[in-house]
């Protein structure tokens, strides 16, 4: 068993980093705007073989063909949502490196936004407490001479 | 006969390390409960002898590697008697079980260092520290003696030759990438053993933040160096030119450098202000607690990444408990013990503790997305809800953004008084800088490329605005001094260090925006004689050749390269190796580095007609991304350097904390290269 | 005392996490459901590894439970599980093979070595239903029901040990 484990292991290593310098391949665009969305798309799609790579990156076989079909796809003027459809469809959702918004995502999506937010509330609400302290605390003479100590300790 | 047995000297002195960091950690926190002054004193004694005898554990070990003694199974599993003696050094540190020894190897040295330079530290302080930083000893030593046992024997049967370090390693990025990024996650179980400490002495002055400040500094900077080295490592040695995946190891290495860079933030705050207290000492102990998360995730396999560790779920579930015992432990002292807010420190809208506060929420939010992004594929799956992936395409476009903004307040923030500023003050100090950077910004894109692109000017502009309100405060603040050099030297090394850590921040951003919209590749079918251009550049295939290797048959191709008709001719010889032990591909680049671009050129596949694809990339600026980095950390080092922490410690006798303690790290870390990361 | 409590919240958060941890632990990452799971198999028109002139699409997999399976002489893994897929044909179950990304010399080869234990093999030199399966990798096992529904999905070597506990169970189910 630990023998089979330090193979598959292995095997993956071959497979995650034999594929050094993947998908070199010779392939002519009309514009380049298509060039553009290729590599957009192959950079974003994970291959669905190795550990952790993008289809543009890999050379699992099974990448080389993901590439071809997209190039394909691309050529007979399908739309990059259709071809990441067609790819979604026969490999699942995990090959999206931008997962979709969906109910699942929500909140991998959501939270940073509302993190944001929130951070913004708390930067309010606090300054203004701050600011209320130190207005009552000192009076404007001291404050000044506060101000003029911390600044110039600073610099010194 | 001593040397056969240098495998069991190492295991029993694995042990004896392991029984004084029982001892360290229990006598001083017992003593300092107690009252009890010579339990106190066991803990740096015992921080010594644990460093000593982890170091003849670690040298021992490198010595199996080096005499190639292949009846220990980690050397059989990882060394080769082919390999060059540096590389075989390095070996010890290319695999889980010696990578872990360094890790703890570092830790002890960390301890010993903190043991010696306690300068003016009450002794029940010094003796929590020392206790604290025994526990997690502890942890890990067990960790390698029940799960990761380096010097475990192959008997009988042991192999001839050996098998051989993954070629990928076999590589100077590898020698130094993971020393440094260990020494970062481990340097910060300094600040968080000073953090719980003060909790459980209830101690949060000036004196503690003193204390920690030169502590975080150093550890960050090491971190910073770490994921640089690693970036630039993926960079030239994975053949794609990539430098930075969001991988799920990546982001480990990450997340402690943003809440590292948080707290050295927050500490400046708490010292200078006493304010943030609690938020400091709780983003020290997250600080230390991600660092050991980022252990976690990579060496128990549980996230897919492109580094496939040690997969082991015994080590997997040793090193969770490791990890929720600590962090939960910590986060229980916190809540018990975090002082009640006693006085709230005044300051206004503008001023720099304000502009601090917002720094450190942009920090924790890029940290909360960066874990959330990392670990949310894990916990859908856990859920049954299906497998997904996050990468790239959702970092970045989260990353953008909460750094664009981010940079805004960075270029007030650095030139704000403390406390509160007048408005009219600030625009008029700012007026020119932001003016400046919008100006340049927006028409470097136009003047560079003829084109205007939105993100190349959004990058600019923030890296100016980051530097530019900064060379306008240093002209201030030296205008009246008698000469410039003179009012240079009158500003604090702090200061200085701040200055440089921002301007890496700049030249980075700079980097990452120039090389991401500037990059060109090509993929080019080339056989001798043929020629292809590529931003100016004249890459002519001359010969083709086949060599052999120390360790490995390659096919290497000359390119001669020339800019324009005139320029000088240099030639590039990127090769496709195969390496013989474990007949493993790898692609190894020909590079032209530049400070301004880099050529970049990968050979794939042989197309048979006695050509072969290759892809040449030219890089603007990628260089900048590193050298942004190595100037933040410098900064980093330059503020521990200030001669207020020497002043403290010259106090006691004891010798200089912030520069002899730069350079024991040194010397630690030179005679500790460790593991992959 | 309310700020305590709230404190005592991050222990707890961090708890939750760690306990996603320990769940992820047993999780293998590589192993996922195919994305046709429940759905048609894909269509398609080949012809076979030992008659290049007839020509087949998916109508061969309606009207019986069908175990297809993926296979090519260059994977190691499939000859060791062919005694497996002839045991299971000796069982009675009706078995398609897909001859992926080889060619017809070596593919007949390999089964005069190996055996036969299928009805037909489907020859797809390309790997063209292969990555409309979305097979990434050979050996790979679909369940196709007898109204053509892809109702299993088996990737990698099938063990003895999977034919009991996973394979029979569900071509008993789907029957």
């Amino acid at each position: 068993m630990a023998l089979m484990r330090t193979m598959a292991a292995l095997l993956l290593l071959v497979i995650a980093f034999g594929a050094a310098a993947g998908g070199i391949e010779l392939r002519e665009f009309d514009d380049p705007v298509m060039e553009k969305r290729y590599h957009d798309l192959t950079a974003s799609m994970r291959c669905p073989l190795c550990e952790n790579q993008a289809i543009n990156d890999s050379d699992a076989p099974i990448s080389a063909d993901m590439r071809e079909r997209v190039y394909q796809l691309l050529q007979e003027g399908q739309s990059d949502i259709e071809i990441i459809n067609h790819m979604v469809q026969r490999f699942g959702e995990y090959i999206l490196y931008n997962p979709r918004l969906e109910s699942r995502t929500y909140l991998l999506w959501g939270l940073p936004i509302a993190l944001v937010l929130l951070g913004a509330m708390v930067v309010v609400l606090m300054i203004r407490a701050r600011r209320n302290a130190s207005a009552k605390a000192l009076s404007a003479e001291e404050r000044q001479r506060i101000d003029a100590l911390t600044n110039r300790k600073r610099s010194s | 006969m001593l040397i056969k047995l240098i495998p069991e000297i190492g295991h029993f002195a694995l042990i004896i390390a392991l029984l004084m960091a029982a001892v360290q950690a229990v006598m001083p926190l017992a003593g300092a409960a107690t009252r009890r002054p010579l339990w106190m004193a066991y803990g740096q004694p015992m921080a010594v002898g644990q460093f000593v005898f982890i170091a003849i554990a670690y040298a021992c070990l490198t010595a199996s590697y080096m005499l190639d003694d292949f009846s220990v199974a980690n050397v059989a599993n990882n060394s080769n008697s082919l390999l060059p003696w540096y590389y075989k050094f390095s070996a010890v540190w290319g695999n889980h079980e010696g990578s872990v020894l360094l890790w703890s190897f570092m830790l002890a040295g960390w301890g010993f260092a903190a043991s010696l330079f306690t300068g003016n530290l009450p002794r029940d302080m010094v003796a929590r520290v020392m206790g604290v930083m025994g526990m997690v000893c502890v942890g890990f030593l067990l960790f390698i003696l029940m799960t990761s046992n380096p010097f475990e024997r192959l008997l009988p049967g042991m192999p001839q030759d050996g098998a051989d370090l993954n070629p990928l390693l076999q590589d100077f990025g590898l020698v130094v990438h993971p020393p440094m990024l260990y020494m970062g996650y481990v340097g910060f179980s300094v600040v968080f053993a000073f953090a719980i400490a003060a909790l459980m002495g209830g101690r949060l002055d000036a004196a503690w933040t003193r204390w920690a400040r030169p502590w975080t500094n150093l550890a960050w900077a090491f971190l910073t160096v770490g994921i640089a080295l690693g970036s630039w490592w993926a960079y030239y040695e994975l053949g794609w030119g990539g430098w930075w995946f969001w991988d799920p190891v990546e982001n480990a290495s990450l997340l402690p450098w943003l809440t590292g860079t948080a707290l050295v933030h927050s500490l400046a705050v708490t010292e200078k202000r006493g304010s943030f207290k609690s938020w400091t000492v709780l983003l020290a102990i997250s600080t230390f607690s991600l660092s050991l998360m980022g252990t976690f995730l990579v060496r128990s396999g549980v996230l897919t990444s492109v580094h496939a560790f040690a997969n082991d779920p015994a080590r997997g579930f040793f090193i969770l408990m490791l990890l929720a015992i600590t962090v939960t432990l910590s986060l229980l002292v916190f809540a018990l013990r975090a002082p009640r807010v006693s006085h709230k420190v005044g300051f206004n809208w503008l001023s720099r503790d304000a502009l601090l506060l917002v720094n450190n929420i942009f920090l924790v939010i890029m940290t909360v997305t960066v874990l959330l992004g990392t670990v949310y594929p894990l916990i859908l799956d856990s859920l049954g809800l299906g497998k997904i992936s996050v990468g790239p395409p959702y970092f970045n476009a989260l990353f953008v953004p909460l750094t664009v903004l981010m940079c805004i307040f960075m270029g007030l923030g650095s030139v704000t008084r403390w406390k509160s500023m007048a408005a009219r003050d600030l625009i008029r100090k700012l007026w020119l800088a932001g003016v400046a950077a919008l100006v340049i910004g927006i028409l470097m894109p136009l003047l560079y490329r003829g084109e205007w692109n939105l993100f190349v000017s959004l990058g600019i502009v923030s890296a100016l605005w980051i530097v530019l309100p900064m060379v306008r405060d240093v002209f201030d603040k030296t205008r009246h001094a008698s000469s410039f050099l003179a009012g240079v030297r009158k500003l604090s090394l702090a200061y200085w260090g701040m200055v440089l850590g921002h301007v890496g921040v700049a030249v980075t951003i700079v980097g990452v925006t120039v090389v991401s919209n500037y990059n060109i590749e090509r993929n080019v079918r080339m056989s001798p004689g043929t020629t292809v251009e590529v931003a100016g550049y004249q890459f002519t295939m001359t010969e083709l050749t086949e060599r052999r290797g120390a360790n490995f048959l390659a096919d290497t191709s000359i390119l001669q390269v020339q800019r324009g008709d005139s320029g000088r001719s240099f030639t590039m010889r990127p090769e496709k190796r195969l390496y013989l032990a474990t007949g493993m591909p790898m692609t190894q680049v020909a590079l032209r580095p530049g400070l301004f671009r880099d050529l970049y050129v990968a050979m794939g596949e042989n197309l048979g007609d006695g050509s072969w694809a290759m892809r040449v990339q030219y890089k603007p600026f990628v260089r900048w991304l590193w050298l942004g980095a190595l100037l933040m950390a410098f900064g980093g080092v330059l503020a521990v350097l200030d001669k207020r922490y020497r002043r403290t410690a010259a106090t006691r006798e004891a010798p200089k904390v912030a520069s002899q303690g730069g350079s024991t790290q040194n010397s630690t870390q030179n005679g500790a290269r460790e593991a992959t990361a | 005392m309310k700020r305590r409590l709230l404190l005592l919240l991050l222990p707890v958060c961090f708890l939750a996490l760690a306990l996603f941890f320990y769940q992820g632990l047993s999780l293998d990452p590589s192993q996922r459901d195919s994305a046709l799971m429940a759905r048609e198999f894909p269509t398609f028109e080949a012809s076979t590894l030992r008659d290049e002139n007839r020509r087949v699409d998916q109508t061969l997999l309606e009207g019986e439970v069908t175990l297809v399976n993926v296979w090519g002489e260059w994977c190691p893994a499939c000859k060791q599980e062919m005694p497996q897929l002839l045991e299971l044909a000796d069982n009675g179950i009706r078995m398609v093979g897909v001859n992926y990304r080889d060619t017809r010399e070596k593919g007949m080869q390999f089964l005069s070595e190996f055996g036969d234990p299928f009805e037909v093999n489907i020859f797809d030199p390309e790997g063209e239903l292969g990555f409309d399966l979305g097979v990434y990798g050979a050996p790979e096992t679909f369940l196709v029901d007898a109204d053509g529904v892809i109702r299993y999905h088996h990737k990698g070597y099938v063990s003895p040990q999977d034919v009991r506990e996973r394979i029979l169970p569900e071509v008993e189910k789907w029957r």
